[in-house]
């Protein structure tokens, strides 16, 4: 039975029901049990932003609060992983990911071509993402292009509830390495999830528009700037098709194509710095295989090459907005 | 507003959770005498797109909806009048029109859907209407009770409606062992039980048809009458549609196995592709399905055949076939003697959807006796 419920809540159920499902699920991470010494409920933070709220006590022994030390925990998870465990790590925000990067692009990533295809690291790293939380340049990056970069992972960056919850636990039954990247702005989000597990494969954009005219292509928190510019766009007529990506490895680019075959035009929008970002990456792999489909110059819509500003009114010119989105379309439209 | 000359033209609830529809466009012009059932205007919701037809006939007056302009569920979008109303008259019309209220079970004011215990697990079911006899809506093969949109209203006008999810499907539960057309039409039983219903008319589309016959087969008093639409049961050929449904893993390869169940392939909207993708996308959807599938269809063909067991019952049978049917073959409706057999040209294995006013008019008609 679907009920609307948010982003965090989808996340917590997923984690939840695949803990009740099977037992080689654990988590562990900074405060994602309680954090401040005290006991019981009231001290059950459930990680910094709540996500993990209430599973300490539904599933005793196997919420591990861990020592600030990303490059130990993370470590661990991944040395569990290696072991036949299926440990989700919550990282907090990704930009720590820094310390521990040893441990997942030159272990994590690598573990089953350098045994011969015989290990499997099915671990889950879970963490925080984006701009937009006032929480400044150390804690606000989309750095999603630098683990798409690493073949060997497997990146997920879900838009909706819907999606967090069936793509999460996609992750935690997967057998590889997964990142699993939580736009921080879009916890509260709501949409209809089912109360039953469900899981949705890699790979699979989803369609979150049809329009004749042009592919907007994003992720994350984008995916809702781009639908705002798509209803202000039809007001002027433009009909934009809207294509959220959710895995960025693997990507489906077979959706991304059979849209530019139709439309004729491309705008990437992707709320990472510009330079080697899903939004170029996207870009490059259409302009070689849709070249003679495409009616225009493909746009990017990015954040600046810049860190995220701590200013509040400079943060907010520094993430794509719909309106920039829709400048977009329109200087696509014009050629 | 009171003037009975008038009658209005509104945005129709189709399903539970229809709250607003887009006008796509009229179909008739202003001025032109339409009748009750003549498609008017094309209207898009987010589930799924169709033709309105016409509830009352009349000169059409005035297109108060306008293409691409989305409107609540019973707004105005057009007016019928005789020609001695006069255009002040229609002006004043849809000046002074206030679109009602949502009715009573809507999201707001309470729950949608029921719920009933069976041995197979939980059932979910709608209930429409309270007069007349007991009417049960089956869907088929890896369908739910939302694929009676068109018809559970209309028909809860003159029976007790009550469409169900078969175990396995839609939000019932998907923890039946072993599925067969036997356990399917037990479940059918014990729903009946629980919902206190004694004996009622069945209502089967393909594999809900098949159960239908084997619920007459097994419990004769139980069953009024029965109406099979596109019936499974009836013959042994099938063509690969439930082996396509259930091998399909995402949209690129289940769009057009579901386009094999219309006349219209316009009919299936990226909603509806999405909605059968989360279902089967649930725990125990797949296992459930690929069981259900070997044993009623294993090898292409259908194994089980009430259709030759139902002896006399088949005269208490209304059969109805749409002409385009790519899924079972429509010679299958004559393959039951005794039985009415209506054939509707211009719709497919779903023609209860593609034709539903007509539908709705035999089912009416076959259940009055």
């Amino acid at each position: 039975m679907a009920r609307n419920i948010s982003m965090r809540q989808a996340i917590n159920e997923a984690l939840d029901q695949e803990m009740a499902r099977d037992s080689s699920v654990f988590l562990m991470g900074e405060d994602i049990a309680g954090g401040a010494g005290g006991e019981g409920e009231m001290d059950a933070w459930g990680g910094p932003l709540g996500v993990t709220k209430g599973l300490y006590h539904k599933h005793p022994g196997r919420v591990l609060d861990t020592p600030l030390s990303e490059s130990a925990f993370i470590g661990a998870a991944i040395g569990a992983a290696a072991c036949g465990m299926r440990p989700v790590a919550e990282l907090m925000f990704l930009d720590f990911m820094g310390v521990c990067f040893d441990q997942i692009y030159n272990q994590a990533a690598k573990f089953k071509y350098m045994f011969g295809g015989k290990a499997e690291t099915p671990v889950v790293i879970r963490a925080m993402v984006g701009a937009g939380f006032r929480a400044a340049a150390q804690h606000s990056q989309m750095l999603t292009p630098l683990f798409t970069h690493i073949p060997g992972l497997k990146v997920v960056c879900p838009s909706n509830a819907y999606d967090a919850k069936g793509l999460l636990i996609q992750s935690i039954r997967d057998n590889d390495p997964v990142i699993f990247c939580e736009h921080k702005v879009l916890y509260p989000h709501e949409s209809d999830v089912p109360a039953e597990s469900y899981a949705i494969p890699f790979g699979e954009a989803n369609v979150t528009r049809e329009g004749r005219d042009v592919s907007i292509v994003t992720y994350g928190m984008m995916v809702h700037r781009a639908m705002d510019a798509a209803a202000d766009l039809a007001k002027s007529g433009v009909e934009a098709e809207i294509i959220d990506l959710r895995t960025l490895s693997p990507i489906d680019m077979d959706t991304v194509f059979d849209s530019v075959e139709r439309t004729g035009r491309l705008v990437c929008v992707d709320e990472a710095n510009p330079r080697c970002s899903i939004a170029s990456d996207v870009s490059a792999a259409v302009s070689q295989e849709c070249f003679k489909a495409l009616k225009a110059a493909p746009r990017l819509v990015t954040a600046p090459h810049t860190p995220v500003p701590f200013s509040p009114a400079l943060e907010d010119l520094y993430i794509p907005s719909a309106a920039q989105i829709a400048s977009a379309v329109q200087k696509t439209m014009a050629n | 507003m009171s003037d009975p000359r008038i009658k209005p033209v509104v945005m129709p609830k189709w399903g539970l959770s229809m709250k607003e529809g887009k006008v796509t466009s009229w179909l008739v012009e202003d001025g032109k005498t339409i009748n009750v059932g003549d498609q008017i205007l094309e209207i898009e919701t987010d589930k799924i797109a169709g033709a309105l037809e016409a509830q009352d006939g009349g000169i059409l007056r005035r297109r108060v909806g306008v293409p691409d302009a989305t409107y609540s569920v019973k707004a105005l979008i057009g007016v019928i009048a005789p020609p001695e109303v006069s255009d002040a008259e229609v002006d004043a019309y849809v000046a002074a029109y206030v679109t009602p209220p949502p009715d009573e079970g809507d999201e707001e004011s309470g729950p949608s859907y029921e719920w009933a215990d069976v041995g197979a697990g939980k059932i979910r079911y709608a209930k429409r209407g309270d007069k007349g006899d007991p009417l049960i809506l089956i869907h088929g093969f890896g369908g739910d009770l939302d694929n009676w949109l068109f018809n559970i209203d209309a028909l809860g006008e003159v029976a007790t409606v009550y469409a169900l999810d078969l175990p396995g499907h839609g939000q019932s539960s998907k923890t039946m062992a072993k599925p067969s057309l036997k356990s399917m039409t037990s479940a059918l039983a014990e729903f009946m039980d629980a919902a206190g219903i004694a004996s009622a008319h069945l209502v089967g589309h393909s594999m809900g048809g098949a159960i239908a016959m084997q619920m007459a087969i097994d419990h004769p008093s139980r069953v009024k009458t029965m109406t099979l639409i596109n019936s499974g049961g009836l013959g042994e050929e099938i063509g690969s549609y439930v082996k396509d449904y259930v091998a399909a893993e995402g949209r690129r390869d289940l769009k057009p196995v579901l386009e094999t169940l219309f006349a219209d392939k316009s009919l299936v909207s990226r909603q509806l592709v999405d909605d059968v993708l989360k279902y089967k996308r649930l725990d125990g959807v797949q296992p459930f399905l690929s069981s259900l599938a070997e044993t009623i269809f294993g090898g292409g063909r259908q194994k089980d055949a009430p259709g030759k067991a139902l002896g006399g019952a088949a005269s208490k049978a209304l059969v109805i076939w749409g002409a385009g049917d790519e899924v079972i073959p429509p010679a299958h409706a004559q393959n039951l003697p005794g039985a009415k057999v209506h054939v509707i040209e211009g719709a497919g294995h779903m023609v209860f959807m593609e034709k539903a006013s007509e539908v709705n008019a035999l089912i009416k008609s076959h259940i009055a006796g």
